[in-house]
């Protein structure tokens, strides 16, 4: 379980507080008008950002002491997702040792893992020489060897179109379908949360709420919700 | 940690030199009329130049043709050049048996001499004109190109130009190029020491450098020292006070044309911009291109009496290139972290170093080690230290700029991933810094190798360097050879830099 626990965050004129838990092995959504602080709230579970108050627990552990690199999890941000001086497989190799010397077996579950997410005989490739879904790919590769057991996707396929977009939800669903992992995952469409998230975090007006059905919510949103949907 | 190791090696050697001078007191009338001149020669060396170099940036800036792209790029040479091969060319023009005497003696009338104050200014114009230029230069391309078509649209007159663009650029560049040349001139030796001389030209360098080489004075040269340091650090402090930035807001950037600002479509505008950039591509290139004619004919042999200084100069080089791009790498990381001030502070620490005279760095070292070796046998570290300093801001400056961008691009990814100390060096900073790197090493590496300074208050022959050996020809008025040392070094400088930076440029991706 992911807990925010009397977690507030305050820059200037925003705020935001958030009292909740969130299920293990699940896929949840945080929507929310832009500025709300659904990246903020992310930014805040990977270490990016000490909360002004309240703490974040995984498993009823603190993760405040950890530093980014050292927390339970993975993140996708928005881009630069991946280093564009170092090739496919290298970039997917970090996920295994952030120094990059890599033993000959872990060379091969490096292939492996392009493989698993469609990319085999690419990890020669500079990220420049993939497309958008591509690179897309590459890091979910990077996650999926990392094996973490939480997954934070801040619109990592924002930039691309519809089709491929679903194409990877999809994908994402179902590795993490497979590994057990818990999915935390911020949108602006709550068709993105329809498609692969039973769960949704409402993030508007200063406060994350409680997750709630996905499809229930949406079908009667309230007030905060319904105007940003407009409805 | 770097920061404060700058700082120990800046003003160390002060305070080492002002302890001597409190002991040794007395400064003479000379020595005031030294620190006037050396005042004066930098406030006029920066004025002209600042002067002279507004026109030429304003026609560089609204005019196109054939070979303008080639002549921006060309302004930075000089910055490259041996100070000792500038004064070379310089004199080569307008020395005593220089192309412009001889048309003069030909007309009949009696020549005129360029040692003095003259000298001074024409050597300091040369290599700092093109630097005034491409700072103001670089002021009109900050100006969002939106900015001038809304002028275009509007009708604007050259006046309303003038008051709405042309004065905030100039307002925005001006006291910065101003101040960096008057610092760089406060603390200039080479052109000085072959240009100046005698009581009525004689600056604080100089004298330094006469009472420590020839009178071996060191309690008046630690006074001297001392009176310099406090003039660089007088200047260096009003600078960092007086230089602000100005922003001019953001535009997108497009511009679709060839030119900066439209052009000025009146006859006289366009007589006026041919003639400022005619007349400063001339003054440029005649000297350099008169000391290579006379340099190639007489090029030296690759014998020991070449190779030994050159190998030295070389050592030298790349000593204090590995010196100001680690040291600057070091520095620019470490403030990029610390955000606020962080522009101020590397200004600030760019402009103390500006203003230290390498000669004072010399003789604080001097002080330093007397007591327990031989100084001349440090003649070519300390030198390779100096130099490594002086290049540091330079190379700061340079990199800074990648730094941020580069730890606003990847910071959260290479922390997220748990990338740390050597790993995120290898894999991160050094190959996504690799250009700026290439740059600031070629630029360290080609001042370091022309250099002319602390290494003439120790060096003997048997440790002479490749600019020094030059120096003695010219004291010897063996001015063919001067000439043909002055081709190598030139070549070396320039080999040096071209092959840095595009070591930076192979394959580097983005």
């Amino acid at each position: 379980m992911l807990t925010f626990e009397g977690v507030e965050i305050r820059q200037g004129d925003f705020s935001l507080s958030a009292d909740l838990s969130v299920p293990e092995g699940a896929i949840t959504a945080l929507i929310g008008p832009s500025g709300a602080g659904k990246s903020t709230l992310l930014s805040v579970v990977a270490g990016f950002l000490v909360p002004t108050r309240g703490r974040v627990l995984w498993r009823g552990a603190d993760l405040g002491p950890l530093p980014p690199g050292r927390r339970p999890l993975s993140i996708l941000f928005q881009d630069q997702n991946l280093f564009p001086h170092l090739t496919v497989a290298q970039n997917v190799g970090l996920g295994l040792r952030p120094d990059l010397r890599l033993p000959a077996p872990e060379r091969a579950r490096v292939e492996e893992v392009l493989g698993d997410v469609g990319l085999a005989g690419l990890g020669g490739r500079k990220p420049g020489a993939l497309s958008g879904g591509q690179q897309g790919r590459v890091a979910l590769a990077r996650a999926l060897i990392r094996d973490r057991p939480l997954l934070l996707l801040d619109e990592p396929f924002a930039a691309l179109g519809p089709a491929l977009k679903d194409e990877m939800l999809d994908l994402v669903a179902r590795m993490a379908g497979r590994a057990g992992t818990t999915v935390l995952m911020v949108s602006h469409d709550p068709d993105d949360a329809r498609r692969i998230a039973p769960l949704t975090v409402l993030v508007a007006d200063g406060r994350a709420h409680s997750p709630v059905a996905t499809a229930a919510l949406l079908a009667d949103p309230p007030p905060a919700l319904a105007s940003y949907l407009g409805k | 940690m770097v920061l404060a190791l700058i700082l120990a090696l800046t003003l160390g050697p002060v305070a080492l030199v002002l302890i001597q001078a409190g002991g040794a007191g007395g400064l003479t009338a000379a020595d005031w009329a030294a620190a006037r001149f050396t005042v004066l020669q930098a406030a006029l060396s920066a004025g002209l130049s600042v002067a002279l170099a507004v026109p030429v940036a304003r026609a560089l800036a609204r005019r196109s043709f054939p070979g303008r792209a080639a002549l921006v790029t060309a302004l930075g040479a000089p910055f490259l050049l041996p100070v000792v091969v500038a004064v070379l060319g310089i004199l080569a023009l307008f020395g005593r048996s220089g192309l412009l005497n001889r048309g003069i003696e030909a007309l009949g009338l009696p020549g005129v001499t360029i040692y003095g104050l003259q000298g001074v200014l024409l050597a300091h114009l040369f290599l700092n004109l093109p630097l005034a230029v491409r700072m103001i230069l670089n002021g009109w391309a900050a100006v969002p190109p939106e900015r001038f078509r809304l002028a275009q649209s509007l009708d604007f007159g050259p006046r309303d130009v003038l008051r709405v663009i042309e004065r905030p650029v100039l307002r925005a560049t001006l006291p910065g190029a101003f101040v960096a040349i008057f610092l760089v001139c406060l603390t200039s030796f080479t052109a000085v020491l072959v240009m100046g001389g005698g009581p009525r030209a004689t600056t604080l360098s100089l004298a330094i450098y006469q009472s420590f080489r020839l009178e071996f004075d060191l309690a008046h040269a630690a006074s001297l020292s001392a009176l310099q340091m406090a003039l660089g650090l007088v200047a260096a402090f009003a600078g960092v006070a007086l230089v602000s930035p100005t922003a001019f807001g953001a535009g997108r950037g497009w511009r679709g044309q060839a030119w900066i600002a439209p052009p000025d479509p009146r006859a006289v505008a366009r007589i006026g911009d041919g003639v400022a950039i005619g007349g400063m591509g001339l003054f440029l290139a005649l000297p350099i291109g008169l000391a290579t004619a006379a340099g190639v004919t007489h090029l030296p042999r690759p014998d020991a009496a070449l190779l030994a200084p050159l190998g030295r100069s070389v050592a030298v080089a790349l000593g204090a290139t590995l010196l100001a791009v680690a040291g600057a790498l070091a520095l620019g990381l470490a403030l990029s972290g610390w955000r606020k001030g962080m522009a101020r502070l590397a200004d600030g620490a760019a402009m103390l170093v500006l203003g230290t005279s390498p000669l004072v760095l010399g003789t604080g070292a001097f002080l330093a080690l007397r007591g327990w070796a031989d100084p001349a046998a440090f003649a070519l570290p300390l030198t390779m230290v100096a130099n490594g300093l002086m290049a540091l801001p330079f190379a700061l400056r340079i990199l800074l700029p990648d730094i941020q961008t580069l730890r606003a691009d990847y910071d959260r990814l290479a922390d997220s991933l748990g990338m740390e100390g050597l790993a995120r060096l290898r894999l991160l900073v050094l190959p996504r810094l690799r250009r700026p790197l290439g740059f600031a090493a070629g630029l360290a590496a080609a001042l370091a190798m022309g250099d002319l300074g602390v290494v003439t208050l120790f060096s003997d022959p048997e440790r002479a360097t490749l600019p020094m050996v030059l120096y003695e020809r010219m004291g010897q008025y063996r001015m063919d050879e001067a000439y043909g040392l002055a081709v190598v070094l030139v070549l070396a400088s320039f080999g040096l830099f071209w092959l840095f930076d595009r070591m930076g440029r192979a394959d580097a991706d983005v």
